[in-house]
């Protein structure tokens, strides 16, 4: 191969107003290659890859294309040299085709002819199983991630970008990923990878680039480092595993939901079937699942912003709280971290007293006879600010104004300094740097240890196994039996997430 | 050299009230410039328009007159629209609460009683609910539009005004006007100043001005009424109901028009005439959000409303002016105020950016 570099960056500047996003950054990769880019949030990744793809100009800086100088303006410019890229949320109609929503996404000289044909012989040639004629909202993720890679395929693309594509994906699935990624290198097709997940890049990328802070701070060989290593790189900083004591599993039942059956309030939503489990004091319970299988419909009903059909099918500590609306179930001992920051738990426009109003009224008294005492509230927005160490100028300042994972230590911090007996968290560290994620991962170990009852819902399988006693699997609305977290594979967690049967006799504690 | 819009971080505080007044200097200036081009010398005109009609203690007291129902009505609008309840038909409750006010005094209208003004009160604030809970009712139990309804319903209420003052209600000695009797003295609102026409209704709009201001700001209603209109799921998540919401700003905010109906009709007029309102309900819209949804500003946006209400007047009477004047007036202050208020979100700066330069090489 020529020693020419597909796509060189050459110090890169870009700066929002109050933010330096991109810093003398530059960059390499050659033809075939696979190129990690890693970096917590917010460390410039996104701003850069909106450059390379033409959606973003950078204030300074050259970029070169086989060699040459170019200047795209926009995504059609990039897509007409070669760029193609898969973004992490799919741009899809679920009411049409596989087809429609291909044929829509490209440029329209490539729709002409067959197109069935060529999506067919595509997805034939680089094992990406996909029938041109289905309709998109019956499909799962990682078959509607592949509708997005061979759309980009169709267009012969030297370049693929790819933001952050396993995190919808089971493990099976993603195996099945980077095959097609395989292939398409072995073609001589480059690839720009952006993850954080650590042990993939290990085993799938070439050379990594690590930015921080706007400013790429390594390159390296991932095959020559430790997950552990290029974490830290990434950091700065040395990382924290969370320590958690010895399990404890014969605490009485706190959480029980006992035959749940309901269907969905959304369009295309997914109805819960059956669902069993219990949560004992002092243990955490994790769910895991490919989004869509039901995780937020069950979120919904154990918050009690959708009622379950009868009271008796969620108890706490004995109490039956099914019909119950979620002021009450907070009196209860309820403690709830939805999954959206912005918007769902926290409203962006308000400052941090107001946010913590938001859930801590009922418990932390925060109302008299109707008003709101502010001194209250402000004392214990206060409270959860110092006791996770969210940075903040000051508790006036508004939700909008944190990063995602201070906010998320917030929006954490904030249910647990209200002592919930129960606490249901769905996503707590999506889209959170490692420090944050690992500092909340511990506040829910040290708050099981205390006799707290947790569930967790997360797709990120790695967080399950750090931080669960016990782990089930959600998917098209069923819930597995929740098995002890030594005795079960990530495999077979997989497995399940992809809705395969186990057979309990084999794989079981026994 | 160029202009470029770029968005702030965290929206200004202080161009949240300098948007206002950005938006008067602006429509002045306009203003002045078509009077120009109109041939009427410019100075003139606005000194006829903003300055005359408020130089005497008449003056004065026919602004604070007018201004009592748009800040009524604006303080109790700008709660709904906070919550996005959008009721558009605060002209129809006006006129429903002034005819259920107004029915008491007719019901009473040769006995002397002490009673009766707080009776009307009552009765107005009851009959603007009312009406305001119709789209309340519709939009909770089958999710109709209360911006469509509660407008209509305006129209309805107008027919209603219509037959009863061509019918039942009409005056017997009235040489068949469209007119009911004359209220009875102890129906009409107590003066505040003698010689004018200013009552007691004034001080009841202050009053809702500072109940709005307790409520909005320290309230746990007007708490869930920001946290809804701002971002619905985290209002369901913290357990407040949206229905509840509903109806608490659609009742509220008719009452409030209810109470600006009968005060209108006890105070200024004194009888139940065709038209009680020269569109009060509608103006009191702009009146909500040129004082930023805020009970304090509606009541400065109310005042300022009102000038252009009189100030078109007098401009009619002195500089023989069309009164579509008042319109435009209206029309300019809504459309720059919403023009200036990109700037709460957005800084203007001066110069090119560095990698438009560039392009430009």
């Amino acid at each position: 191969m020529s020693d020419t570099p597909r796509l060189e960056l050459v110090g890169i500047n870009k700066v929002y107003p109050g933010v330096v996003a991109n810093k003398n950054v530059s960059l390499r990769i050659m033809p075939g290659e696979i190129h990690a880019l890693l970096g917590e949030n917010g460390a410039g990744k996104s701003t850069l890859v909106k450059f390379i793809y033409g959606v973003q100009t950078s204030d300074s800086g050259r970029m070169l294309w086989e060699g040459e100088e170019v200047c795209l303006s926009n995504p059609n410019a990039a897509r007409k040299i070669g760029i193609a890229m898969v973004f992490q949320h799919f741009s899809l109609f679920e009411a049409m085709t596989v087809e429609e929503n291909i044929s829509l996404g490209i440029s329209p000289e490539l729709t002409k002819g067959d197109l069935s044909d060529r999506i067919r012989s595509i997805s034939a040639q680089y094992g990406l199983p996909l029938d041109p004629n289905r309709h998109v909202h019956t499909l799962s993720v990682g078959e509607r991630q592949r509708i997005e890679v061979v759309r980009c395929l169709l267009q012969d693309p030297t370049l693929l970008i790819m933001d952050e594509p396993t995190s919808v994906l089971t493990p099976q699935e993603a195996e099945e990923l980077f095959k097609t990624l395989r292939r398409l290198s072995d073609e001589g097709v480059s690839i720009l990878y952006i993850s954080h997940k650590l042990e993939e890049i290990k085993v799938l990328c070439h050379t990594a680039t690590i930015m921080r802070m706007g400013e790429v701070v390594s390159n390296c060989i991932p095959s020559n480092e430790t997950p552990r290593s290029m974490a830290e790189m990434m950091m700065g900083e040395n990382l924290m595993s969370p320590q958690r004591p010895d399990r404890q599993t014969d605490g009485t039942t706190r959480l029980q939901v006992r035959n749940l059956t309901a269907a969905s309030t959304h369009q295309h939503g997914t109805a819960l079937h059956d669902i069993c489990i219990q949560v004992r004091a002092g243990e955490i319970v994790g769910i895991a699942g490919i989004a869509g299988n039901g995780q937020r419909e069950l979120m919904e009903i154990l918050t009690g912003e959708v009622l379950a059909p009868e009271a008796n099918k969620i108890s706490i500590d004995g109490t039956q709280i099914g019909r119950l609306d979620p002021v009450q179930r907070r009196r209860i001992g309820l403690g709830l971290v939805p999954e959206e920051r912005l918007g769902h738990g926290a409203v962006s426009e308000m400052s941090l007293w107001e946010n913590g109003l938001l859930s801590g009224a009922t418990r932390m008294n925060l109302i008299k006879n109707g008003f709101i005492g502010v001194a209250e509230s402000s004392e214990f927005a206060q409270e959860v600010v110092e006791e996770f160490r969210v940075k903040t100028p000051g508790v006036n300042h508004t939700a909008k104004s944190l990063s995602g994972g201070n906010l998320q230590k917030f929006i954490v911090g904030r249910e647990i300094v209200q002592k919930p007996g129960v606490i249901v968290v769905l996503q707590p560290t999506w889209g959170v740097d490692a420090g944050s994620a690992a500092a909340i991962r511990q506040s829910l170990i040290d708050m099981a240890a205390a006799g707290t009852a947790v569930l967790v819902i997360s797709q990120d399988l790695e967080e399950l196994f750090q931080i669960s006693d016990r782990i089930a699997v959600i998917c098209r609305g069923r819930l597995s039996e929740a098995r002890a977290a030594e005795n079960v594979t990530p495999e077979e967690v997989g497995l399940l997430m992809a809705g395969v049967e186990l057979d309990g006799d084999n794989t079981g504690a026994g | 050299m160029l202009v470029r819009l770029e968005q702030r971080l965290e929206a200004s505080k202080r161009m949240v009230y300098l948007s206002p007044l950005v938006a008067v200097f602006l429509t002045i200036l306009t203003a002045m410039l078509m009077f120009g081009v109109l041939g009427v010398d410019p100075v003139k005109a606005i000194e006829t328009f903003f300055i005359e009609p408020v130089s005497t203690v008449d003056g004065v007291a026919e602004l604070l007159l007018k201004a009592t129902p748009l800040v009524l009505i604006g303080v109790g609008l700008s709660l709904g629209f906070q919550a996005n309840v959008w009721n558009i038909g605060a002209e129809g409750q006006l006129i429903i609460g002034a005819l259920a006010g107004g029915g008491l005094a007719l019901a009473f209208y040769d006995h002397s009683s002490i009673l009766l003004v707080p009776g009307m009160l009552f009765f107005g604030i009851a009959g603007g609910m009312a009406w305001a809970a119709i789209p309340a009712w519709l939009k909770t139990r089958f999710n109709t539009n209360e911006i469509l309804t509660s407008l209509m319903l305006t129209y309805v209420g107008l027919l209603v005004l219509g037959y009863l003052v061509h019918g039942p209600w009409k005056d017997p000695d009235g040489m068949n006007f469209p007119e009911s009797r004359l209220f009875h003295d102890s129906a009409l609102l107590p003066i505040l100043i003698d010689e004018t026409r200013l009552n007691i209704g004034w001080l009841i709009a202050l009053l809702v001005v500072v109940a709005g201001w307790i409520l909005i700001s320290r309230h746990i209603i007007g708490f869930q009424i920001k946290v809804i209109g701002m971002a619905p799921l985290a209002g369901a998540f913290a357990g407040f109901k949206e229905k509840k919401l509903i109806w608490v700003t659609l009742v509220i905010s008719g009452g409030c028009a209810g109470l600006a109906g009968v005060i209108e009709l006890s105070g200024a007029i004194g009888q139940i005439v065709p038209s009680i309102s020269p569109g009060y309900g509608f103006t009191a819209i702009i009146v909500a959000f040129l004082g930023r949804l805020h009970p304090v500003g509606v009541l400065f946006a109310g005042l300022l409303m009102a000038l252009t209400y009189l100030g078109g007047d007098s401009a009619q009477i002195t500089m023989n002016l069309p009164n579509a004047v008042t319109g435009v007036f209206q029309g300019m202050l809504l459309f720059f105020l919403l023009a200036s208020d990109v700037l709460i979100t957005y800084r203007i700066r001066f110069g090119l950016s560095k990698t438009r330069m560039k392009a430009g090489e």
